[in-house]
């Protein structure tokens, strides 16, 4: 493995590199479940590799990952067992990659979700991200391919977007290892609950539309307290998806 | 358990209110969602308009998605990548089968007899298992470690969503989905690779066109046997400062009669037993990033080579018991293999090949990249030209020249040739291959089309070859 510094995070007190052991596969007796999600074509994959230290392929083009690869990582003597999931423009529809994404954000219950998301294209990538928030509440947002952003003149700043989403934001270049340090840092801090997200809710829905899923919200935690996505479930169920009616049924949303 | 009594009122509920809402609920909730991220993106983003950036991402686009350029720079892209195949791996090769085959298999044998094993133990050992392994090796290895890091360095850049984009209206056009170049592409590695990646695709209509139809992307496997029978045989009748161009463009040709083959299947599926609508959908085309070179280089030579390259040892290691075997057991006067020669040779004959062939494929089943071997070794012992060492001995051969003698010196002509080369295109996907495709599909049905569908269309279009050559 490279011994050499790559980046002045190295260096700082903060970076704790003794606490960090890549696991490659070894996935067993983790203490926390990690799922990387994300657009197409954001460098999941590169992330993935940087924090596991296997070498998942990666490609430049969208859809390169369709299976669903599983990789570890020991940070501070806690084992986190990382997903990388298919990578997905939304999770409203209904093809198969998108259900694989959904499914395990919505069932696997993830302890952390980390969103990779292009610095560049961040409009377009918001998103995935604010449906995502509304399934789940630790989540980690990795702002990847700030090397791109910085060529094509795209200055974001990083806390008024953590502020406006409500979850601690990453900045990273995951094919020069830059951030990484500080992305395995922050999931680890939103696993312990040392950080609480407050995620933004979807504000901008038509008037009738929220009356609507407020009802119906309010009336699922009514009858399911431990729900913690009922405004989610809300959605979907006026959307008229069968599977999540049918995981009601079953339990399996509690 | 849950009550079901809540659960019911639930959902009336909320069918209650999507009814109130009227259908505009899936549309009303995207265009919430896309306010919202308009808001949080202008809050945090901004961009230096003063100083933007020359588009270069755009003019390069410009240019290898035009009408005019683009398809003439995908063959030329392809034909850079082969032609340094094609002469890069002949020095390695070259090497690898003088330390494995003319230093290595003497030094075995003289252990082998030294320490008193039995002969028939050391001909199946040494003979069969080794030869064939060391065999995949020489012809095999170089190839691949040029090829694929090529291949790695171009998917990095950024270049395959342009083909897709470019053959996007081929695709429509034969009623299958665009993204199926990608898979198509990705078969030009790995057939198998190649199926899995068909998960891209939304619609199973046209998942299942992509899979079965993915065989016709000429694989790494079937890649150095087009190379070694086209430099052997069609830059041999050419002037020798032509026949490195002319073996070229014979590859460069099957590969592209491939895609045709591709274009065809998914049309006439389309038309008969698959009929439906082509679905549209969002290609982005991704910025063109600077690969990391040797990073690059390193990780598909590991993970992509080695591992191919490892699934062939496996193949080749029981194949060349099995050639051994079927070589040295004998029926009455003639070995199983002379047996089954002589009897698939008039069939052979009508498409244009031999029984030393056909036999040859069946024994490939489970790996397409013994084809060649299996072939040398099977000729060598049914011709019994001298040189061999006995029968089921993959004996030296440490250049095309050598090789090209001994095929010659089995009947082979330029015809034989072709039809190897277009056989190789078309015939059944390899064993792992239609393992893949079963589980992708759950059916037995759509497996066997994919994997026999292939065996019919190599069958007719060499017979047909066969029959109009001899008319001339």
């Amino acid at each position: 493995m490279e011994n050499k510094v790559s980046s002045a995070c190295e260096t700082c007190s903060h970076f704790n590199a003794e606490g960090l052991k890549k696991l490659g596969v070894n996935t067993k007796n983790f203490d926390f479940v990690v799922a990387l999600a994300g657009n197409p074509n954001t460098g999941k994959s590169t992330v993935f590799n940087a924090l596991t230290g296997l070498r998942q392929h990666t490609g430049n083009w969208p859809g390169k990952t369709v299976v669903r690869a599983e990789g570890a990582f020991e940070y501070n003597a806690q084992k986190f067992k990382l997903i990388d999931l298919p990578g997905t423009y939304s999770l409203l529809s209904t093809s198969q990659d998108e259900e694989v994404a959904r499914n395990f954000i919505l069932f696997g219950k993830p302890d952390v979700t980390v969103i990779v998301v292009d610095a560049s294209r961040l409009e377009r990538n918001l998103n995935l991200v604010l449906q995502i928030l509304e399934i789940t509440d630790k989540v980690v947002l990795c702002l990847n391919l700030m090397d791109e952003a910085k060529r094509s003149n795209i200055k974001i700043d990083v806390r008024t977007l953590a502020r406006d989403l409500g979850i601690p934001v990453v900045p990273t270049s995951a094919r020069f290892s830059e951030g990484i340090p500080d992305l395995i840092q922050t999931i680890n801090e939103v696993a312990t609950g040392k950080i609480i997200c407050k995620p933004h809710q979807i504000k901008n829905v038509p008037e009738n539309i929220e009356n609507a899923v407020k009802t119906l919200s309010t009336e699922i935690k009514k009858q399911f307290p431990s729900i913690p996505n009922s405004r989610w479930i809300a959605f979907r169920l006026l959307e008229g998806d069968t599977q999540i009616i049918e995981a009601l049924k079953t339990g399996e949303l509690v | 358990m849950v009550n079901k009594n809540t659960i019911d009122n639930i959902i009336a509920l909320s069918s209650d209110l999507r009814w109130k809402i009227g259908d505009d609920f899936h549309d009303g909730l995207a265009e919430g969602i896309y306010a919202d991220a308009s808001e949080i993106a202008n809050g945090s983003v901004s961009i230096d308009n003063e100083k933007k950036r020359f588009r270069l991402d755009t003019k390069i686009d410009k240019i290898v998605t035009s009408k005019t350029w683009g398809f003439p720079i995908m063959f030329m892209i392809l034909g850079v990548i082969l032609w340094l195949t094609i002469i890069g791996a002949n020095y390695p090769s070259a090497m690898l089968a003088n330390l494995l085959l003319d230093n290595m298999h003497p030094a075995l044998k003289g252990l082998a007899s030294s320490i008193g094993m039995p002969l028939w133990l050391d001909g199946f050992l040494i003979d069969g298992v080794y030869l064939a392994v060391a065999w995949v090796i020489a012809v095999m290895l170089p190839p691949m470690a040029i090829f694929f890091p090529m291949f790695t360095l171009l998917e990095d850049f950024g270049y395959l969503p342009r083909v897709a984009f470019n053959l996007d209206y081929m695709f429509k056009k034969s009623g299958a989905h665009g993204k199926q170049a990608l898979t198509m592409s990705m078969g030009f590695g790995c057939n198998a690779a190649g199926v899995v990646a068909t998960r891209i695709i939304d619609s199973p209509r046209e998942r299942l066109i992509a899979i079965i139809t993915n065989n016709f992307s000429l694989c790494n496997g079937r890649w150095p046997t087009q190379i070694l029978i086209a430099t052997i045989f069609i830059g041999a009748v050419v002037p020798a400062s032509f026949s490195a161009i002319a073996s070229l463009s014979a590859v460069i040709g099957i590969a592209i009669l491939g895609i045709f083959f591709m274009f065809f299947t998914s049309w006439a599926l389309t038309k008969t037993v698959l009929k439906g609508e082509v679905s549209t959908f969002n290609l982005e085309l991704p910025p063109y990033r600077p690969p990391r070179f040797w990073k690059t280089v390193y990780t598909s030579l590991i993970d992509r080579t080695i591992i191919v390259l490892w699934r062939a040892i496996l193949f080749a290691a029981p194949a060349g018991a099995v050639i051994w075997l079927i070589s040295n057991i004998y029926i009455g006067n003639e070995s199983i293999a002379t047996l089954t020669i002589n009897s698939l040779d008039g069939f052979g004959f009508l498409l244009g090949m031999n029984g030393v062939i056909l036999l040859a494929y069946i024994v490939a089943i489970p790996a397409n990249e013994i084809v060649i071997p299996t072939i040398l070794m099977l000729t060598v012992m049914a011709s019994g030209i001298p040189g061999g060492e006995g029968a089921g001995v993959m004996f030296e051969l440490d250049s095309a020249n050598a090789t090209g003698d001994i095929l010659k010196a089995g009947g082979w002509t330029l015809l034989t040739a072709v039809n190897l080369m277009l056989f190789s295109l078309l015939h059944n996907p390899c064993s792992t291959t239609i393992y893949t495709i079963y589980k992708e599909t759950n059916s037995v049905k759509w497996t066997t089309v994919a994997s026999v569908l292939p065996v019919i269309m190599g069958v007719v279009i060499t017979f047909l070859v066969a029959q109009v050559w001899r008319l001339f």
